[in-house]
């Protein structure tokens, strides 16, 4: 021990987050990107040119122009607009749907893994007879069979349709997980001590699977805003006229391909770009996470 | 090994009446039936009477667990009854398309081999440099750009570029191979360059695993040529993991044809879903739900046969 480290030679300390920006610098865009998307839609009545469901039938399928910077649709609506309040319906039901079905398919795989034996084979066989639809066909069915409900100008039932095929992908994942972490001393301790199982479950379990948790939280608002499309594309989403990516790119979008390239471009970037900035994210915060990653 | 495969098959059994199950459920809690979805679609005022008769023809007026023990028959014996719509079986209606959604989704997992396979190896090969950072962008892109509107873009290039379409009606590969690859190739591009992102992901990052394996650095020891070590040591082991990908995501592709295939305006399964989801259709819906289910548990399955096979390490008992 002959060298003495210099203070002065020590990188600086650094915040977690400032920490973040420099090792995942694509994360840290794609998450640049997702708080832009975030500002414009809580403040889309002040960033908007225009308002979204004004029909005007003197500017009908008008080229992109310094007026309106992504055209208008067949009425005349001004595309940039219902882009922006778009995104509040695309980030809204994003968010909403990942965090419902991320939170019951993380308590229902902690209770499996935490109980173990017949609950958790009984857990487990309805989880693959879940994971054996995919994820449009379950939405599709949910989305049908359970009509609309409107709360807060939001249809619960889309999201119902969004989060259900998310729970048991969550429950597959957060099981192995809780399996781990089941057998840790500490659980064990915590049982001798006599506590419920809901307080191990909660203050002793959950806690530690924070990080899969948050990852898959981000990885499936991107998956969740990619079905929202998908379902407001077919018609089984989002309806007119409230302002949807997917939705506009379906209808009469469709019908008006040459005259109105602009009216299928831009939602399609605005989709594609929301759901690659989330992905980025996600990906980031895995490898952040993941001590194999850190230097 | 054939212990472990008669075990999973049997194993395959309860999932799928699992499935036939809560498929029957689901449909049930449905307001308004097909009878009222049919009959009255133009607004016709229908009498009552007609509608109970129509009702009665389908066996809808049944008690649910009549009906439901009607099904459950059905998918022991492998009959599916009519469509409720149409009044055709279901099997024929379901047959007369699968052709279609098959090719395209046989199309698309060859694109995306071929494309995801050198990608992906390129990608760890050359981790961190620009080469690695541009296959992940591209490969992220590929997850995030629904192939809905990928296809609406390439159907929007055609026009503009070449002012032609792809034909709108089907024709069978072996009638005439150029006119049914013009009209298919569309589609499977759209679906095969997300399916091949996923897979690319995948080469890539269980190549970056097994590179930093010791039998690697012992293959390197030896002088064998780099080439080599890549193709015969790494790859073999790498590509088991993809191998499963590819084969979960393919059961998958047909449920992903449902979006693309009205874009494209395909008559294909994942159309047929769709009608016979919105018009009530229950025989249609319940006889596709366990279609796909059966399909994604038969591809999981030969995965798993696949696997054992390929990996000395992995050995059932």
């Amino acid at each position: 021990m002959a060298t003495v480290v210099q203070p002065a030679s020590l990188p600086p300390r650094r915040s977690a987050a400032a920490m973040f920006a420099l090792m995942q610098p694509l994360g840290t865009a794609g998450l640049l990107v997702i708080l832009v998307m975030a500002v414009a839609a809580a403040f889309a009545p002040w960033v908007a040119p225009y308002d979204p469901l004004t029909v005007d039938y003197g500017a009908m399928l008008a080229a992109p122009s310094l007026e309106h910077w992504f055209g208008t649709d067949a009425f005349g609506r001004d595309v940039l607009s219902r882009i922006i309040y778009g995104a509040r319906t695309a980030l809204a039901i994003g968010f909403i749907s990942s965090l419902f079905g991320c939170t019951t398919g993380a308590g229902i795989g902690t209770a499996s893994a935490y109980f173990g034996g017949k609950i958790d084979l009984v857990i487990q066989r309805f989880v693959d007879i879940l994971l054996s639809f995919p994820i449009i066909v379950l939405a599709l069915v949910v989305v049908t069979v359970l009509g609309k409900w409107q709360m807060l100008g939001i249809d619960m039932n889309l999201i119902g349709a969004i989060a259900i095929p998310i729970v048991p992908k969550v429950a597959r994942v957060v099981r192995s997980s809780a399996l781990a972490i089941r057998t840790m001393p500490y659980v064990d301790a915590a049982r001798a001590a006599g506590y419920s199982h809901t307080r191990i479950i909660f203050r002793h379990m959950v806690p530690n699977i924070m990080a899969p948790f948050l990852i898959m939280f981000t990885a499936f608002i991107a998956q969740a805003i990619l079905l929202e499309a998908s379902l407001s594309f077919l018609g089984l989403g989002v309806t007119e006229p409230t302002p949807a990516w997917g939705l506009m790119l379906s209808g009469n979008a469709a019908d008006f391909y040459r005259e109105a390239p602009w009216m299928i471009l831009f939602p399609g970037i605005a989709i594609s770009l929301a759901v690659f900035a989330f992905n980025l994210f996600g990906d980031s915060l895995r490898d952040w996470f993941d001590p194999k990653f850190k230097v | 090994m054939l212990a472990y495969a008669v075990n999973r098959i049997l194993l395959m059994i309860p999932t799928l009446i699992g499935v036939a199950v809560l498929v029957f459920f689901m449909l049930r809690i449905m307001p308004g039936d097909v009878v009222e979805l049919k009959l009255k679609a133009d607004g016709a005022a229908v009498t009552q009477e007609t509608l109970d008769l129509e009702r009665e023809r389908l066996g809808l007026d049944k008690p649910l667990l009549a009906q439901f023990g009607d099904w459950m028959a059905g998918v022991a014996t492998f009959n599916y009854g009519q469509s409720m719509w149409t009044g055709r079986p279901v099997a024929y209606e379901i047959g007369i398309r699968l052709e279609l959604s098959l090719q395209v989704a046989v199309m698309a997992t060859v694109i995306a081999i071929l494309i995801a396979i050198p990608l992906g190896t390129i990608s760890a090969l050359y981790q961190n440099t620009w080469i690695d950072y541009v296959v992940r962008i591209l490969a992220i892109a590929g997850l995030a750009v629904p192939s809905f509107w990928l296809g609406m873009l390439m159907m929007l290039g055609l026009l503009i570029f070449f002012n032609w379409l792809p034909p709108i009606t089907f024709t069978h590969f072996y009638e005439n191979p150029l006119e049914n690859l013009s009209q298919l190739i569309w589609p499977a591009l759209a679906v095969g360059y997300r399916y091949s992102a996923v897979a690319t992901r995948m080469t890539r990052s269980t190549l970056l695993e097994v590179m930093r394996e010791d039998y690697i650095r012992t293959a390197r020891a030896k002088g064998v040529f780099e080439r080599l070590v890549v193709a015969r040591h790494a790859m073999r082991n790498a590509l088991l993991p993809v191998v499963t990908v590819i084969g979960l995501e393919f059961a998958f592709l047909i449920g992903g044809l449902v979006v693309t295939e009205q874009v494209f305006n395909l008559n294909g399964i994942g159309k047929l879903f769709v009608e016979a989801t919105t018009r009530g259709d229950y025989t249609m819906t319940q006889a596709l739900v366990m279609l796909v289910a059966f399909f994604f548990i038969l591809v999981n399955f030969t995965v798993d046969l696949l696997y054992a096979a390929l990996d000395p390490r992995i050995r059932y008992r």
